[in-house]
């Protein structure tokens, strides 16, 4: 496993080089430019001025691999500067926004607390909720909690985010009044109150993706598990003699895991990535509010660092997927 | 409590003066809300109005422009006149004289220098300044003593009041930008993240596209001023979710910028939080026709160029003819309700500049079918579409994906249609639209369809930069990699001449009758441009907050240091 | 009831027996008929239903309108018919949805199949799904658009180009957790005794996969095809802001969701028709789904 482990890791290094040159070539050639926000008053002449003030009419591949210097030696260096008191870096340029003019990481920074609080949040809760109405669903399948269930899950996402959390807020903002409409990222938690605060806050996002996970992995939860109730071991074991409860929750249970695991894994880069939805509805202004804008904006040091950074998450949380089947279930072999 | 409430709302209803009571800071926090966040704060590094009106609360300018259009003094003595002397008998020099004791929210003193700074820092060659055509035509900016400017032009300038003047040109403070000349100022990030300005607050936070935190400039030239000790700014989300903070949950005190639609308006203000509230600037929704081909069969290069002239719409007929078919008053009552205006000029404001051009208010369907039979497109074979010569009267209108601007196509395809023309429609994400992108085929510039449909204003009241555009030199072609503003690409030399005359002629009542003549060219006269809708821009301000005073001829914030808690 | 596991059954009849189990299933049969009347309802509702026709002026006068026996649904912002425009839609929505899945679902089983099953592919595949997963999304639709729109609609017509290419652009984006999922599955799977059983009497690849692999991954393809449906109607509104889909005038359900969205406070109907289309749609997926698992399954299947 261990031998596994690494290969996968250094294999990753190509793998990464070459996603990274792909989604710069990407986002370099899709149509739009870093002056689409700016005023139709403004005149072509001063645009191209601009334009040559960011660097951007500099060919793709001289970027490219600017980018790729800043990335992995200048911000790096940066960052080592932060922490030993050292000049690595001696004053290089770092990665700059084309939008805001600011340090990538610099944003990146400002931005991952409310995303990892948010959308974390929600995506535990949604696993919270989804684990138990999955297993118990295929328990009791074709029981009445498990036609609940079902309307659940199909409520949860044949609706899209940008519709339950309008609905969320007309409902529980606009009429009850309990919950603020906009996430104030400002907020420090610091006493019971801002803590209070907090929690009301993060009440009508959290609700809404909670929702929308929830109700996907509830179903690759009791699919997964209906496929296992069937088979011989389960029923060896409760001849066996083996309580209900161990059946389900051991044996059964522990089978049924690795598509849930797969999707787990598939969805936890999301996190970082951001619900770009919600998080604009709600004003959360996390790294998904960030991305969009920033594509909107073609504002392309900020879209390709951040899909880069992406990327390392999946290859990295893919590889561990791998790693859990391998526990999960020991005939898995990798050599 | 009741009673000092009730006394207090008398008072603001009586309109007297609030500043009697005022003291600065005494009103707690005002809480603003953008639907797009504020990218940075250095109006000189961005051109988006969302980061205008923000940076406007902390740089201020020498002069800004009130609700009226009218120049008012903001760090000047007076607005300089011929009458006074300030503006040199020939126009080619402009001097301002700086107020007193004017001093920069950390404590030092503003000086003329700063103002010189400002013009060296803009027109620098490697900055790229987005607000370079402000200093267009200065040959120099001096300082003559700590605390007069005087602007020097390169030749007579008909509108001197450009440098230096509104939200989109401030004066920024020498010694905190000083090393930020040129190729070094994007990476002055704290700078222009926290500019030090004179404006009534001043910044003691930023986070990028999301928050600005301000708090009041404790050297703030009226001691009494701003009311309120701290302001934020939170951005994001979209119209519709900051109207309904302001006017639902009272949870922000003035949202910038909520076009919703007039139902929603509607049933917002009804919950009784809050108000809209609507300024009329110049911009205009306006359907562009296209006088070059657009044909897909025309090899690239060719495609939408002088070399090949539209077959349809060059006919001043058709264009007239589908002007005439459509009925604006439906169109602003769906999209815009009170902050929309029907009108036929693209210079619809302010009083004195905009023509009495109103002949196309008026819907005239049977009119419009007769010039088109008398161009001779005529349904011969029946099938409802208009025909000429085996050809087809089919038009491809697109615009930007937008709700409003959808429903406007529908209705207009169906008027088009009952005129016996086929209307093929598009949507094209305003990102690549208004991007200008030289490989996309979707820029409103490359304009490969018939009619396309967007808002266009000149950014200030004197249009004359605005009616720049239409100039035959301006056209976007291949060889300006599709760059130029004259979209229709018009092309008439006497529009060409009496507008280097408007450029010379300093009266301004010649001014005006030569902007309302171009504007008709372009217009009534050849209806090459067929305007729509006259746009306010529309805000939303708490019932709790008083002196809001929107402006459309400068930052809606101008008088944000006069607002004050209603209690 | 024949008794499968007795006789080795042929194909014809296994597929008889499939289906006397899956119309047992009450759930099944049930999504099996709101998804055809639903097909059906759009496919001829056009035709039955005309909505009168009204010059702008007068259609204007009828905006908003709540249900009633001139307009079932009520009437939008501009007063058509929402009935005409919801059956208009259906056909893009249904059609997008269940094409956009099958691709979907049909290319991402694939992938993951061979993956998991041929040690030797498993690794440039799962690069290649990792790239997949990694590129953002609008960028890519927008490449998408600036290089194929004209193209396909030269070939074939701007209508059924747009439906290509909407299918499509959805297909390729939304293949990647399918792929990873029966990956998953499949490592498992191939080294359950059946499988080592069959592989050692010398059964070739093509036909374990097809035997013995293939019917135990439905389960999870089938709720990865409930999802996607939902995502690809969806999917199909985003794309039309991009400039991607269908003429704006073209109504699709996604887009009449999400144009409704303003009115949801005013005219809550606006958003409730559509919305229910949906989840109709998706709901009878998944029932049908659940009752081809339960055919496919030879343990459940003749018990």
């Amino acid at each position: 496993m261990l031998t596994f482990t690494l290969r996968r890791l250094l294999l990753a290094i190509p793998t990464l080089l070459v996603i990274s040159l792909v989604i710069f070539l990407l986002v370099d050639l899709a149509p739009g430019s870093p002056m689409s926000e700016i005023p139709l008053t403004v005149p072509p002449d001063v645009r191209q001025k601009m334009i040559e003030a960011l660097g951007a009419d500099q060919p793709v591949f001289v970027r490219y691999f600017l980018w790729l210097r800043q990335f992995f030696w200048v911000e790096p260096a940066y960052v080592i500067d932060h922490w030993f008191g050292t000049s690595l870096a001696a004053g290089e340029q770092r990665i700059l926004s084309w939008q805001s003019r600011s340090p990538v990481f610099t944003i990146i920074g400002q931005r991952l607390p409310q995303t990892l609080t948010v959308i974390g949040t929600a995506y535990l809760v949604g696993i919270l909720i989804a684990l138990p109405i999955g297993i118990y669903s295929a328990y009791r399948q074709y029981s009445l909690f498990d036609q609940g269930g079902t309307l659940f899950a199909m409520i949860g996402f044949s609706v899209p985010t940008f519709f339950s959390g309008t609905l969320f807020i007309i409902i529980f903002a606009v009429w009850l009044g309990w919950f603020p409409t906009k996430y104030d990222t400002q907020l420090v938690v610091n006493d019971w109150e801002s803590f209070v605060k907090q929690v009301k806050q993060m009440a009508l996002p959290v609700m809404t993706l909670g929702l929308a996970n929830a109700a996907a992995i509830s179903r690759y939860m009791r699919s997964s598990m209906l496929d296992n109730m069937t088979m011989d071991y389960v029923r060896t074991a409760r001849a066996k003699g083996m309580s209900e409860r161990t059946v389900v929750l051991k044996h059964v249970l522990r089978n049924s895991l690795i598509p849930v695991v797969t999707v787990i894994a598939l969805g936890i880069p999301s996190i970082f990535g951001g619900a770009i939805i919600t998080e604009n509805l709600f004003g959360v202004n996390g790294i998904g509010a960030a991305l969009i804008g920033a594509i909107r904006a073609s504002d392309l040091p900020m879209v390709q660092t951040l899909a880069f950074i992406f990327a390392v998450l999946i290859v990295l949380f893919n590889l561990i997927a791998d790693i859990l089947y391998g526990l999960l279930d020991p005939r898995i072999r990798y050599d | 409590m009741k009673l000092r409430t009730a006394l207090m709302g008398a008072v603001a209803v009586l309109g007297l003066a609030p500043a009697a009571f005022a003291e600065r800071g005494a009103d707690g926090e005002v809480k603003l809300t953008f639907p797009q966040a504020v990218s940075i704060m250095n109006p000189y590094l961005s051109g988006g109005t969302k980061d205008i009106y923000a940076s406007s609360m902390v740089l201020e300018p020498l002069a800004g422009l009130d609700p009226e259009g009218v120049l008012i003094p903001k760090l000047v003595t007076e607005i300089p006149t011929l009458e006074n002397g300030g503006v040199s008998e020939d126009r080619t020099s402009i001097t301002w004289k700086l107020l007193p004791d004017l001093k920069w929210s950390d404590g030092t003193p503003v000086t003329a220098e700063d103002a010189v700074f400002t013009w060296q820092y803009c027109t620098h060659p490697e900055g790229g300044c987005s607000q370079a055509t402000k200093f267009e035509g200065v040959a120099s900016v001096e300082a003559l003593d700590a605390s007069t400017i005087k602007v020097t032009f390169d030749g007579p300038k008909a509108n001197p009041y450009t440098a230096f003047v509104s939200a989109l040109s401030p004066v920024l403070q020498k010694s905190q930008f000083e090393s930020c000349l040129g190729a070094a100022a994007p990476t002055c990030t704290d700078a222009n993240n926290m500019p030090i300005g004179t404006g009534p607050f001043m910044v003691t936070g930023f986070a990028v596209n999301d928050t600005v935190s301000l708090a009041a400039n404790p050297n703030y030239r009226d001691p009494a001023k701003p009311a309120f000790a701290t302001a934020v700014i939170k951005g994001g989300g979209d119209a519709e979710g900051s109207a309904r903070a302001v006017m639902e949950t009272g949870e922000f005190d003035y949202a910038w910028n909520t076009q919703i639609p007039p139902d929603s308006q509607a049933a917002m203000a009804a919950a009784g939080k809050g108000q809209f509230v609507v300024a009329f600037g110049t911009l205009v929704e306006r359907l562009e026709t296209n006088t070059t081909d657009p044909d897909p069969a025309l090899p690239e290069g060719e495609r939408s160029t002088a070399k090949h002239p539209h077959p349809i719409l060059s006919d001043i007929r058709v264009r007239t003819a589908l002007s005439k078919a459509i009925d604006r008053s439906i169109l602003v009552e769906v999209g815009y309700g009170a902050g929309g205006k029907p009108t036929c000029n693209v210079i619809p404001g302010p009083e004195g500049w905009a023509s009495d051009n109103d002949g196309c208010i008026a819907q005239d369907m049977e009119g419009a079918k007769a010039l088109l039979d008398e161009a001779g497109w005529i349904d011969t074979n029946g099938d409802g579409v208009r025909d000429k010569d085996g050809k087809k009267l089919k038009l491809l209108y697109q615009t930007t994906v937008n709700p409003i601007r959808q429903d406007f196509q529908a209705l207009i395809k169906d008027w088009w249609t009952e005129l016996g023309v086929e209307v093929e429609l598009k949507a094209i994400d305003p990102g690549v639209f208004f991007g200008g992108d030289p490989g996309s085929p979707d820029t409103f510039q490359k304009f490969y369809a018939d009619i396309e449909m967007y808002a266009n204003n000149s950014e200030s009241p004197d249009p004359e930069s605005y009616l720049g555009q239409y100039q035959c030199k301006n056209a976007p072609t291949p060889e300006t990699q599709w760059q130029g503003e004259n979209i229709n690409r018009f092309c008439n030399p006497e529009y060409d001449a009496l507008y280097a005359t408007l450029a010379t002629t300093t009266d301004i009542a010649e001014r005006q009758a030569i902007a309302k003549k171009l504007n008709d060219m372009v217009t009534k006269d050849s209806m090459i441009v067929i305007p729509l809708v006259h746009r306010g821009t529309l805000s939303a301000h708490s019932l709790a907050l008083g002196g809001v005073q929107i402006n459309a001829w400068d930052t809606e914030m101008w008088n944000v240091a006069d607002w004050f808690r209603v209690k | 009831m024949t008794d499968a596991s007795s006789t080795p059954p042929k194909p014809a009849s296994q597929l008889r027996d499939i289906w006397s189990q899956f119309s047992t299933h009450k759930g099944a049969l049930f999504g099996l008929i709101v998804l055809g009347s639903l097909i059906l309802a759009v496919l001829i509702g056009p035709y039955l239903w005309v909505p009168e026709k009204l010059t702008v002026a007068e259609a204007i006068k009828l905006k908003n309108q709540g249900p009633s026996l001139r307009f079932p649904l009520g009437t939008d912002q501009l007063g058509r018919d929402m009935l005409y425009r919801m059956l208009l839609a259906g056909r893009v929505s249904l059609a997008v949805g269940l094409v956009a899945m099958t691709i979907a679902i049909v290319f991402g089983t694939f992938i993951g199949i061979l993956a998991g099953y041929f040690r030797r592919l498993d690794s440039p595949l799962m690069r290649l799904t990792d790239m997949f997963l990694a590129l953002p999304l609008i960028p890519l639709l927008l490449v998408m658009v600036m290089l194929f729109r004209d193209r396909i609609a030269g070939m074939i017509g701007p209508e059924l180009g747009a439906f290509t290419l909407i299918v499509f652009a959805i297909g390729i984006t939304s293949w990647m957790a399918t792929a990873r999922i029966v990956r998953g599955e499949v490592l498992t799977l191939k080294e359950r005794e059946y499988v080592l059983a069959a592989r050692s009497i010398g059964a070739r690849p093509n036909r374990i996969i097809l035997r013995h692999i293939l019917p135990n991954v439905v389960s999870p393809v089938m709720v990865a095809a409930t999802l996607g449906v939902a995502e690809a109607i969806i999917t199909e509104s985003v794309l039309s802001f991009l400039g991607l889909g269908f003429p704006p005038d073209f109504p699709t359900w996604g887009r009449l969701l999400f144009d409704g969205l303003q009115y949801m406070q005013v005219y809550p109907e606006r958003v409730i028709w559509p919305g229910l289309a949906i989840s109709l749609t998706v709901l009878s997926v998944n029932y049908i789904g659940d009752g081809l698992r339960d055919a496919l399954d030879p343990r459940i299947r003749g018990r």
